[in-house]
């Protein structure tokens, strides 16, 4: 009862937090988010010109009062969706998203059934009675080299 | 059963591999990127890729396509480049020389803000005609390895010559257009 009061915090406070950074975002996120066109690195590591233009419009838009998603739409609008770090969850660029999960699910499915097989081959094995008769011809050449040997 | 799954996995596996490698095959042979300029370098002289993009000057949209029958001077640029402002005046000069010889200039703003775009326009006083390419879909499909950089277009559409880097000498200039019209 107590997790799931935890749980159920912890999630308001995400989300609180989500409403406040889309309302009122800082320019260090949005900075963060949002990549140099021309670079390819996210606008907070690049030096590039047009990067420092865009770090300008990013503070102008704030100030005005624009959102975080109007501001990110009035970037996708100007360069296009490669502008945005993460790559939106639709269309084609969901594969993004989904193709790590899917992999990862046929990994542990891998893992699972190699294990599987490896359990099975070593029941089998202990299964395997122990006390087999040699073969006398075999027994007896045995007996002879451990004679010549004490 | 053992034996049965492995097999399936396998055949995933290898199928993923060929998939894969089919994939980076395709990029290679049909990815599209550095067309002219690569074929510029062996000494073809390709087709323009065609575009239809928004007007800085104006309203609506220029095709490139519109534009046949006549040389064209296409040049890549971006407010936020500086050696862009070096070159902006002598092209703007041979605009004003050229321009009633068959000859039309296009100025191809990349990667820019519009309003920076046309502030920058203006204030070098450009009059031949300025689309504008903020997504950068153009760069790819001529091969432009930095900006600025101007393609000859000959009457028919194919690219004759390349300068990479600003156009700083008149005869430069001249030697793209002439060799342009020169072919027919």
């Amino acid at each position: 009862m107590r997790l799931l009061l935890a749980a159920c915090l912890l999630g308001l406070a995400c989300a609180g937090t989500a409403a406040a950074s889309e309302e009122h975002p800082t320019a260090a996120e949005l900075e963060s988010e949002l990549v140099c066109p021309v670079c390819d690195s996210t606008l907070d590591t690049s030096n590039a010109e047009i990067a420092r233009r865009m770090k300008v419009r990013i503070r102008e838009r704030i100030a005005a009062g624009a959102t975080k998603s109007e501001i990110k739409a009035e970037f996708v609008e100007q360069f296009g969706e490669r502008v945005l770090a993460e790559p939106p969850k639709r269309g084609f660029d969901l594969l993004a998203w989904v193709l790590p999960l899917v992999g990862g699910a046929l990994a542990l499915v891998a893992v699972a059934t190699v294990a599987r097989g490896w359990r099975r081959a070593g029941a089998a094995a202990e299964a395997q009675p122990t006390d087999v008769p040699l073969d006398p011809g075999l027994e007896r050449r045995l007996d002879d080299e451990l004679d010549r040997y004490e | 059963m053992t034996g049965r799954l492995r097999l399936g996995a396998q055949a995933v596996a290898v199928t993923a591999v060929v998939l894969l490698l089919g994939l980076l095959v395709w990029k290679v042979a049909f990815g599209g990127d550095n067309e002219v300029t690569g074929a510029l370098a062996s000494g073809d002289t390709p087709a323009a890729p065609a575009f239809t993009l928004e007007r800085l000057d104006g309203e609506g949209e220029l095709a490139l396509d519109s534009l046949r029958g006549k040389a064209v001077v296409l040049n890549f640029w971006a407010s936020w480049c500086g050696p862009c402002r070096e070159e902006m005046p002598l092209l703007q000069e041979g605009w004003e020389r050229w321009q009633d010889r068959d000859v039309v200039f296009v100025g191809v703003d990349v990667k820019d803000f519009r309003g920076d775009a046309r502030a920058f326009l203006e204030e070098y006083g450009v009059t031949y005609p300025n689309v504008y390419d903020g997504k950068g879909s153009t760069v790819g499909r001529y091969g432009v390895t930095g900006f600025p950089e101007t393609y000859f277009i000959d009457r028919a559409g194919d690219v004759v010559f390349r300068i990479a880097g600003p156009v700083l000498e008149e005869h430069d200039l001249d030697e793209g257009i002439e060799r342009a019209l020169a072919r027919v």
